[in-house]
């Protein structure tokens, strides 16, 4: 499919193709390091160059909760299946998926299978990463990791290289301390330091993982304790993308070369940051929710080149 | 030695016997297994309530999660923990030796809260 973007679809056409349907879809750039928000068009002008890297389409799909039957959304199976849907529908196939986490609700055997046949047949590798909806059974993720975990380490880290991209998925939801927000934990960030040593700085990084990895609000848990010491690690890369899920809502932050990106759900919106006594499912009109779930494309270039993201919502 | 060789022991046994029995049995019962002390909870959006509950020894303290999000009640240092509580299901322990048991929420450990049992 590389090789079609490449040679029988030009940037330009994609990008007229993703916005086709993105809508009114904000498009989030990087270049050197420095993330903007531009108008669409100054991206399709944007010329297009080739380096070591190929570009590439991938897809972030978020907090699909499978089993939440609550008033904030009584069907997220269906709208799961709606997700699973738009992907399949896209004019063009993603080369690879993540999954951000909060697959099930309550991390029942039940659930993790629902969820498995539901995003089967996507037609593209899914990589998960857990988030704490996923660890809650007695077993403290035993039931994820007996799905997911093969040829992960710890609680389900790891990483992986796509057409010059290094992507690593992070687990910052195991063994979480009282007080706290999110944690890696020691063992997590040792491996992340031994996996990054051997990456040349001109290497684009992706890093996904459930809860976001800067503080978006200390109050409602919803940051990483000891995220600093892995965004240290991280800060000799010229091109840094971070992904997360978690708030169910689109939020970005820039940190120096590091671009932060929290991810709508499929399943039900959250209140923003402050907004409501506490976090949580958020009961809106019926007719407003499409607009507040949605899947998210990234369109991969070129090394320090934009990663074009673009986030699709169910309206 | 004669079961009744202490005259003292014996006139002291006898009192015992012919004082209104029944009764005095009924209060010594009550006294080994006092009524059972329950306490409460709730566990709502995203917070413990009271935050920090006082209660006597042998009281059973139930948490009941009315949020539409799960929750965990488990013990700082692990002693006592629940599964996940789902809305509306409801977890109890028992606590029976005075001190601080401070707990929080697995899934979500800003939310904080603290046990003190000690003898009214």
């Amino acid at each position: 499919m590389t090789e079609d973007l490449r040679e029988g679809m030009s940037r330009r056409s994609l990008l007229t193709h993703c916005a086709g349907w993105a809508g009114a879809g904000a498009l989030y750039t990087m270049t050197g390091g420095i993330a903007s928000s531009i108008s669409l068009d100054a991206a399709l002008a944007a010329p297009p160059r080739y380096g070591k890297t190929k570009p590439f389409t991938f897809l972030q799909i978020s907090d699909t909760h499978i089993g939440f039957d609550k008033p904030a959304n009584p069907n997220a199976r269906g709208t799961a299946i709606e997700a699973v849907e738009k992907i399949k529908a896209l004019p063009f196939k993603p080369d690879l998926i993540i999954h951000t986490g909060d697959i099930t609700h309550l991390s029942t055997d039940a659930q993790f299978d629902d969820a498995a046949q539901i995003l089967s047949g996507l037609g593209a590798p899914v990589f998960y990463v857990p988030g704490e909806h996923d660890f809650l059974d007695e077993g403290q993720g035993k039931a994820f990791l007996s799905r997911y975990g093969k040829g992960t380490l710890g609680t389900g880290w790891h990483s992986f290289d796509h057409n010059g991209v290094h992507f690593i998925a992070l687990n910052n939801v195991a063994n979480l301390k009282p007080g706290g927000m999110a944690h890696l934990g020691d063992d997590q960030l040792a491996w992340l330091k031994a996996d990054l040593a051997s990456q040349s700085s001109s290497t684009p990084i992706v890093v996904f993982g459930h809860i976001p990895l800067w503080t978006v609000y200390e109050a409602w848990g919803w940051g990483t304790d000891d995220s600093a010491q892995a965004l240290a690690l991280l800060e000799r890369f010229g091109s840094v993308t971070v992904l997360n899920g978690h708030i169910h809502q689109i939020i970005q932050k820039v940190e120096g070369n590091i671009t932060f990106h929290s991810a709508r759900s499929t399943a039900y919106p959250q209140p923003a940051p402050g907004a409501a006594p506490s976090p949580g499912p958020l009961k809106v009109p019926t007719e407003q929710l499409p607009s507040m779930l949605g899947i998210r494309t990234a369109r991969f270039v070129r090394g320090n080149e934009p990663i074009a993201l673009i986030d699709q919502s169910f309206a | 030695m004669s079961r009744f060789s202490n005259p003292v022991r014996y006139v002291a046994l006898l009192l015992t016997l012919a004082v209104p029995g029944i009764g005095l049995f009924a209060e010594r019962a009550a006294m080994a297994a006092p009524a059972a002390k329950t306490q409460t909870v709730s566990i709502k959006m995203f917070a413990f309530t009271p935050q920090v509950l006082t209660v006597t020894p042998g009281t059973t303290v139930t948490w009941t999660n009315s949020d539409e999000d799960p929750h965990t009640v488990t013990a700082n240092d692990k002693s006592f923990h629940s599964a996940a509580l789902d809305t509306d299901d409801k977890f109890s322990f028992t606590f029976t030796k005075p001190g601080d048991y401070a707990y929080f929420c697995s899934l979500h450990p800003h939310m904080t809260g603290k046990i003190v049992v000690k003898a009214g």
